[in-house]
């Protein structure tokens, strides 16, 4: 298998899009990380969304992105594993040009959620249809579940999860991309409109137009290509029950674990050895979580760590420092390519305002559902 | 208009009764019904009707459903333990939401759960109330 | 023998106040309870209808009974607001319950006596001898138009009654039927609300009907009103059953037990089989009931029940209908209660 390196990425502006299209927004992202990488072709490309058919009504978008990109006949297929679609897709461009079949694979994501349709019960298809979402249990019920059995067991309180929205937005206030460019206190999060209780508004990430787009290529040819290169140290995923009332303790979302554990042994890595991460905080309990599974902190300490600063931008492991699901927005299909364009800018260097000095070694961790699909991916500086 | 009339008449026994499968090797009881143990991969069950007593093991009160569900909100839904183990997703109804609490005893109760607007069918189920 | 071999009822835990409804339209609360002898209602759940609480009355009925669902081979619901105008209450019902598919399944519509219309159709099956076991339910989730005099008194709740030979808990000595063509009060195909004749639902449907079966039941078994522990009339409020059982020569005693209306309400198809319910939860062996039912349109069937030894085993086996009206109330507002009953119109 050979080495595998991102050399260009892209993004879109995240936000509510009103004058693009599905096409058009995937098309911007991926010219975009097409001219970052400075690469004249791409041999194939995949494109994780998860779901174009509910949102706008169109399904087979590998061949009608490819077409809007100018690239056919490439092959060009969608992924779908929920909000971790971006980062299954990067999966399956990264086993293509490591397996040596292609050179240049574009891995992209995309979700257009504000042409009017029913975003809550779109988003409930990615739990148990007939057996959660049939009872009216939204995705902010279901982690705000997870919330109250963390809150009951471990004493995780409201203000630790208000910090962690706190955080993201002090974060994506210096994003240019970011949805919500705003700062916000701990009041602004606890004085918000209840949602899924626990859960206030401010807890749960925003309903987000956008798109993203890497160029994967072998490790060998990135020299001699224009964009700065950053290698893929670590790809893993794992799975877990669709339904969360199946899994035996409901204030873990084990399948992070498993997808760290792996990912951790594939780069040969400890968690401490971790410069900066963006994890999948689609709402704040999540990100809480996150932090317990991949070794960021003890398990119930998760809120804690969220209060004491450990992860914020001058922190020990600064987490989210796009400003997150939260603050930046939440396309769910494009969600995994966009950590992955934070973290290739912060290795870069070239993430401005939020720049974390010294970065070398990040991590991304990306999850559909409640947990039932999750991928850990470490890159590294060159 | 969308319906789901034959997935909700192949429910019934799960949604209308508590129809659960026990492995006939190790005795694990699963809901809904598989085709293969989810602890020791046997693949033969006998049909078992499930227990209608248990206890909440968390729950949300959800203030921002789907359309289907607006009139209903907010309203409560936990995940229940039901008494021979088996664990599922539900609404629990007919009770103050600050009563709720983590560790209360329910009884499952046959309830409708959702319409197909104004002209589809009724869809009936299975929910909580709390016993006490 | 042949009777009554388990009986269940259920009622909403959600009222509203007649108090409560007064203050929406100007009126004074308290000239109301007295004109009525109602003072509160019930109101089914926003995913309670005529099913689900024929469900919950007939589970509580199969507790008492003690016997294998399967077993029951006719099951029938009356109602005058089966949730659909077309397809059966009762399928749902014996799926819910793991009765049949070996069943006889009707759904039954007669105003207020659906539901003794359904008890009358499951014992005679018993007596020819053509079934072992069979159940009559009555259940409704009446609408009273907003404002009319009905909407104090519209509720909802139900009871079930399996009948059978053996271990019968309540024996049917007879029963008797009155009916005539008498359109006191009427809900026309794909009308929301009904209409009533207002004093015309007196005398001459209520009074008429309810009196007729009663006296015709006492010289067909040549009874008499102190022959009787309790008796039961159709509670379309709770001034009417008073006087019709006092113009019988019945006293209050004898109606208290199972003069249900005050605190739940009319539940029309389950209003004087409720009665019976709570009767015989109050019943001793031997006790000899009455029950008149009435259904608008008009008519009424009288029933003479009288219990056996086995009634008091029975009678805890199930929520009473004591503890199930009082131990869990939750009071709604009006707004809260138009809600409930979907009497606001949305978008699609």
């Amino acid at each position: 298998m050979r080495e595998v390196a991102i050399i260009g990425v892209g993004m879109t502006r995240f936000g509510e899009l009103w004058n693009q299209s599905l096409r058009d927004i995937f098309t911007e992202a991926a010219l975009k990380a097409i001219d970052d990488a400075g690469v004249d072709h791409i041999d194939s490309m995949y494109i994780g969304s998860m779901s174009p058919g509910l949102y706008v009504g169109q399904e087979h978008i590998g061949s009608m992105l490819a077409d809007y990109l100018g690239v056919t006949p490439v092959p060009a297929s969608r992924v779908e594993s929920a909000c971790a679609s971006g980062s299954v897709a990067l999966r399956q461009a990264i086993f293509e040009v490591a397996s040596g079949y292609s050179d240049i694979v574009l891995a992209g994501g995309v979700e257009k959620m504000n042409d009017g349709e029913d975003t809550t019960y779109i988003l409930a298809t990615a739990a148990d249809q007939e057996y959660e979402a049939y009872f009216g249990v939204t995705f902010p019920g279901l982690y705000a579940m997870i919330a109250r059995a963390h809150m009951h067991r471990y004493g995780t309180t409201g203000e630790q999860l208000a910090a962690v929205a706190v955080k993201n937005h002090a974060n994506g206030y210096r994003n240019p991309n970011a949805q919500f460019r705003m700062k916000i206190t701990k009041e602004t999060v606890l004085n918000s409109t209840m949602v899924a209780d626990p859960l206030h508004l401010f807890d749960c990430s925003p309903v987000t137009d956008g798109g993203a787009a890497a160029i994967v290529v072998p490790l060998e040819m990135a020299d001699k290509l224009k964009g700065q290169p950053v290698k893929i140290i670590a790809t893993a995923q794992a799975s877990d029950t669709i339904a969360l009332h199946s899994r035996s303790d409901l204030t873990t979302v084990s399948s992070i674990g498993k997808a760290a554990e792996k990912a951790y042994k594939m780069a040969g890595l400890t968690p401490d050895k971790i410069d900066l991460a963006e994890v999948h905080d689609c709402f704040t309990i999540a990100e809480i979580c996150a932090y317990e599974e991949l070794g960021f902190a003890e398990k119930g300490k998760g809120g804690a760590a969220a209060e004491s600063g450990l992860t914020a931008l001058d922190g020990k492991i600064p987490v989210n420092t796009s400003g997150g699901l939260k603050s930046k927005g939440h396309p769910v299909g494009a969600t995994g390519i966009a950590q992955i364009a934070e973290i290739v800018a912060q290795l870069r260097g070239e993430a401005g305002e939020r720049q974390v000095k010294n970065a070398r070694i990040g991590l991304t961790q990306n999850m559909g559902g409640s947990g039932g699909s999750c991928t850990v991916h470490i890159l590294e500086a060159m | 208009m969308k319906s789901i009339v034959p997935r909700y008449t192949r429910e019934i026994p799960q949604r209308a009764r508590l129809e659960g499968a026990k492995c006939l090797k190790c005795g694990h009881i699963e809901f809904p019904p598989r085709l293969v143990c989810s602890k020791c991969r046997h693949r033969e069950f006998e049909t078992i009707s499930l227990q209608k007593t248990g206890t909440l093991l968390t729950y949300t009160i959800i203030y921002t459903p789907a359309e289907t569900f607006s009139m209903q909100s907010p309203f409560a839904v936990g995940i229940v333990e039901l008494d021979d183990g088996v664990r599922l997703t539900t609404q629990i109804v007919d009770v103050p939401l600050d009563e709720l609490k983590i560790g209360k005893r329910v009884e499952m109760i046959f309830r409708l759960v959702q319409k197909e607007g104004h002209a589809g069918i009724l869809e009936y189920g299975y929910k909580a109330v709390l016993t006490n | 023998m042949i009777g009554i071999v388990g009986y269940g009822s259920y009622v909403p835990c959600y009222r509203i106040t007649v108090d409560e409804i007064a203050r929406q339209w100007g009126k004074k609360g308290d000239d109301i309870k007295n004109g009525i002898l109602v003072y509160e209602k019930s109101v089914p759940g926003m995913d309670e209808d005529t099913i689900t609480i024929a469900v919950a009355a007939a589970k509580n009925a199969l507790k008492r009974a003690q016997i294998d669902p399967q077993k029951i081979e006719g099951v029938y619901i009356g109602s005058e607001s089966h949730p659909y105008a077309v397809k059966p209450s009762g399928t749902v019902l014996v799926d819910a319950l793991g009765i049949g598919p070996e069943v006889h399944v009707a759904d039954y519509e007669f105003a207020c006596k659906a539901g003794s219309e359904a008890m009358y159709v499951a014992f005679s099956h018993i007596k020819s001898g053509e079934m072992n076991y069979a159940m009559g339910i009555g259940a409704d989730t009446s609408q009273g138009a907003p404002g009319d005099a009905l909407e104090f008194t519209a509720s909802a709740g139900g009871s079930a009654f399996i009948m059978g030979k053996e271990n019968v808990l309540a024996e049917i000595l007879a029963t008797y039927s009155y009916t005539s063509d008498t359109a006191d009060f009427w809900r026309r195909e794909g009308r929301m609300y009904p209409m009533h004749g207002s004093r015309f639902t007196g005398e001459p449907a209520y009074f008429k009907h309810v009196l007729g079966a009663g006296r015709g039941i006492l010289k067909k078994t040549g009874l008499e009103p102190e022959d009787f522990k309790y008796a039961v009339f159709h509670m379309p409020n709770g001034k009417f059953p008073l006087k019709a059982g006092k113009t019988l020569g019945f006293t209050k005693k004898q109606m208290e037990p199972g003069w249900v209306v005050p605190w739940i309400g009319n539940t029309y198809s389950g209003s004087s089989i409720t009665g019976l319910s709570a009767a015989l939860d109050a019943a001793a062996p031997g006790d000899k009931i009455l029950m008149v039912s009435f259904g608008s349109g008009a008519g009424s069937d009288a029933f003479v029940f009288q219990t056996t030894e086995a009634i008091e085993a029975a009678q805890h086996l199930a929520p009473t209908f004591k503890e199930m009206t009082t131990k869990k109330r939750i009071y709604l507002t009006y707004g809260e209660y138009v809600r409930y009953r979907g009497k606001i119109q949305l978008n699609d």
